[in-house]
């Protein structure tokens, strides 16, 4: 059975000067043990769908459809069972969370805490468990003395996913876990969660602008632009061989070093991103999409089936399937 | 996707060698008191950015390329070395440097930092030439938005940063740049804050003004996609100094320097992954011998051992590499297990 499953999610923002439909109608599910990645535009609402995972958005969004936790409605939870479920069995570390440590609390205090204010340990064992959990992300037991200025941001990024394992969660979700970090502390942290990913069977979700990352770490991507979901499939196929033509755009941002289609040819997508009060009629990728159709400004496009396990939501892939 | 072809063949035809040096560092030092020590942020940098030349300084976080990139605009005096514009030594001297800023230009980045939140597009481009008097104010501001693909520039005068997409900010900050007509950009992480699917536009853009205008650049960077995309060569920084240098196609496809391939090794989808570990790099304590060796994979592996010198890896201090385009290499090993004694011309 799928850990994660949601059911035609919608995320609306109410605003003062109307309404931002963040997420419009998205369906994806996580096996146990499994890796998904959500790549995406930016504002294209992955962060806000993290969030409401565990129903963390603001007072004024609105959420539609069904997010079921092993089978259990997250959306229909009463206040008490949610709080178990946030410190127990999911968590997340958020987009530029290690910006937020508080800078005058060591970071053991700060790993501890979630410890000790659920009484799952007491300060003896707290402080054990914390070693332990620095150990896990690489980092010597000492460094629980230290400051948050004192490290470096890829060690401040290893301590927040320390905080995130400290209860033990089944499922971890990412939001950018390595963007701003260099090649090679983005490296180091990556090995470190698929680690955590092979070898303790924790379930994953991560967030990410740049699909090589995602395809080295998750088996499965999912690409969204405007609110939807507009590809899903197998990491390395969506990567290699994109079927839309957004996520196609996502995977040539990122050339391969060595190839010489890309050398001194740098590869962008025109346009501006949509802006989701105003979006484009028709399939929301149409105005900067470089295989257009007539008929893309007004098509209402779905996820039609791309494949083993994919499908992508473009007229393209609609036709291909339909001729045999 | 757009794609910017053209300049490819008219760039890859031009031998390095043969471009003359306009923006050079000789033998450049650079050192910040810090907690009662030295850093030494640039210690030792012999750099050269031809005509129309696009060089890209790769390495990893706090090796010094920023501290670099401000010391060849100007911004930060030199311990010791020099940097040299067009044949002459910088004059540090506030009006040299004025006259100096209208050659040389920056581009940071990120562009939402740079721009002043409450100036229009208008009034951030036409800050340069105002603050240098130029005469035609509005049509050198429409010339530099419509060069930085913002079309047609009018439509842009009056919008004011939030109103516009990042990379079209981005643009701005490069057509202020542009404004003052210079001859070199210096653009530190130009599209690291930018939507992937943008950051090929600002990269084309920067090839496309090599191409119209003969523009210069030196881009710093963490990420050598940008370099094989953009970069006729790259220059790789370890702890305040180029360890290797040379053509982007000879250094990305064969590096030589264990730190290079380390950097190299760990892009998505190479086989062989080596992830360095260790704590970053502290410049108020280089170590002797190598400054790699403490991390180096090929001296911890024994492959120093078996080429004869491990022992001089952790003595020996290496040489500073030179400017000149072909590729260097500063690394006992990798110059022991070469044919070709390179070393002996550095
Ligand atoms: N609190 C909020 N109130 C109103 N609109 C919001 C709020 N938070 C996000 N939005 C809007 O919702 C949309 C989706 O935002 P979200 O942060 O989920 O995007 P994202 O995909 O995570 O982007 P990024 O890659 O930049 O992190 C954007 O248009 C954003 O402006
Ligand atoms: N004003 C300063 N005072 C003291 N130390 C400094 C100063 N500026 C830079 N440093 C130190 O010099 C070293 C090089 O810094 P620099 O900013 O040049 O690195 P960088 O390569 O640009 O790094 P990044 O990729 O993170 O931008 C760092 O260790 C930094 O802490
Ligand atoms: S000189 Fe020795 S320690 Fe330094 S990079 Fe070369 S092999 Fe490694
Ligand atoms: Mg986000
Ligand atoms: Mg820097």
């Amino acid at each position: 059975m799928s850990l994660l499953e949601l059911d035609d999610v919608s995320i609306t923002y109410r605003i003062a000067s109307g309404d931002v439909p963040a997420v419009r109608g998205v369906s994806l599910s996580l096996d146990a043990g499994a890796a998904l990645g959500v790549a995406g535009e930016s504002g294209s609402g992955k962060s806000t769908l993290a969030m409401a995972l565990l129903r963390l958005l603001p007072r004024d969004a609105r959420v539609g459809g069904r997010i079921l936790l092993d089978g259990e409605d997250v959306l229909a939870m009463k206040w008490g069972r949610l709080r178990a479920v946030r410190w127990a069995e999911a968590s997340i570390v958020f987009q530029g969370a290690q910006h937020g440590l508080n800078p005058v609390r060591r970071i053991g205090e700060q790993i501890a805490e979630p410890l000790l204010v659920h009484d799952l340990a007491k300060p003896d064992g707290a402080r054990k468990r914390v070693a332990e959990l620095l150990e896990q992300v690489g980092l010597p037991a000492w460094r629980a003395r230290s400051y948050p200025h004192e490290l470096s941001g890829g060690q401040r990024q290893r301590v927040m996913i320390a905080m995130a394992l400290a209860c033990s969660p089944r499922l971890i979700v990412a939001d950018e876990p390595t963007t701003a970090l260099d090649v090679m502390v983005q490296a180091q942290v990556l090995a470190l969660i698929k680690d955590l990913v092979a070898e303790r069977g924790i379930s994953l979700i991560m967030i990410s602008h740049d699909l090589s990352v995602l395809a080295d770490v998750c088996d499965r991507l999912a690409v969204m632009y405007a609110g939807r979901v507009v590809e899903h499939g197998p990491s390395h196929e969506v990567f290699r061989d994109a079927r839309h033509p957004y996520s196609s755009a996502l995977a040539a941002a990122f050339p391969t070093v060595g190839d010489p289609v890309s050398r001194m040819a740098p590869k962008g997508l025109g346009g501006d991103p949509p802006d989701p009060m105003a979006l484009p009629t028709g399939c929301s990728f149409h105005p900067r999409c470089p295989v257009a159709l007539d008929e893309c400004s007004s098509l209402d496009v779905e996820l039609w089936p791309a494949g083993e396990r994919r499908a992508a939501a473009c007229v393209h892939v609609r036709a291909k399937e339909e001729t045999p | 996707m757009t794609e910017t072809q053209p300049a490819a063949d008219t760039a890859a035809a031009t031998a390095p060698a043969t471009r003359r040096a306009l923006l050079e560092a000789r033998d450049l030092r650079v050192e910040f008191p810090s907690r009662g020590r030295r850093a030494r942020a640039v210690d030792g940098v012999n750099l050269a950015v031809g005509e129309g030349e696009i060089v890209a300084l790769v390495g990893e976080s706090g090796c010094g390329k920023t501290t670099l990139a401000r010391t060849l605009l100007g911004l930060e005096r030199p311990t010791s070395g020099e940097v040299r514009y067009d044949g002459a030594v910088l004059d540090h001297g506030s009006k040299a440097l004025k006259a100096y800023r209208r050659e040389v230009q920056l581009v940071l980045q990120d562009p939402t930092g740079s721009l002043n939140p409450r100036h229009t597009v208008y009034e951030a481009v036409a800050e340069g030439p105002r603050i240098h008097g130029l005469a035609g104010e509005r049509e050198i501001v429409a010339e530099a938005l419509a060069r930085a693909g913002l079309r047609p520039p009018e439509r842009f005068f009056l919008r004011y940063p939030h109103e516009l997409s990042g990379g079209q900010r981005q643009r701005v900050v490069i057509a202020g740049a542009l404004a003052l007509n210079p001859k070199v950009l210096i653009a530190d992480e130009p599209v690291a804050s930018l939507d992937a699917s943008v950051r090929g536009e600002i990269l084309a853009l920067m090839l496309k003004l090599r191409q119209d205008l003969g523009l210069s650049a030196l881009v710093v960077t963490h990420d050598l996609g940008l370099a094989w995309n953009i970069a006729d060569r790259v220059a790789v920084m370890y702890l305040g100094r180029i360890v290797e240098s040379g053509p982007v196609e000879q250094v990305l496809t064969a590096p030589r320097h264990p730190y290079t391939q380390a950097l190299m090794s760990v892009l998505p989808e190479s086989p062989e992954r080596v992830v360095l570990t260790g704590e970053p790099p502290d410049p108020t304590r280089i170590p002797g011998g190598c400054r790699f060796h403490a991390r180096c994979q090929v001296l911890a592996s024994g492959r120093a051992a078996e080429a004869g010198v491990d022992a001089r890896c952790r003595s020996e201090l290496l040489d500073v590499l030179p400017a000149t385009p072909e590729a260097h290499v500063a690394c006992h090993w990798a110059r022991a297990v070469e044919p070709a004694p390179e070393g002996a011309g550095a």
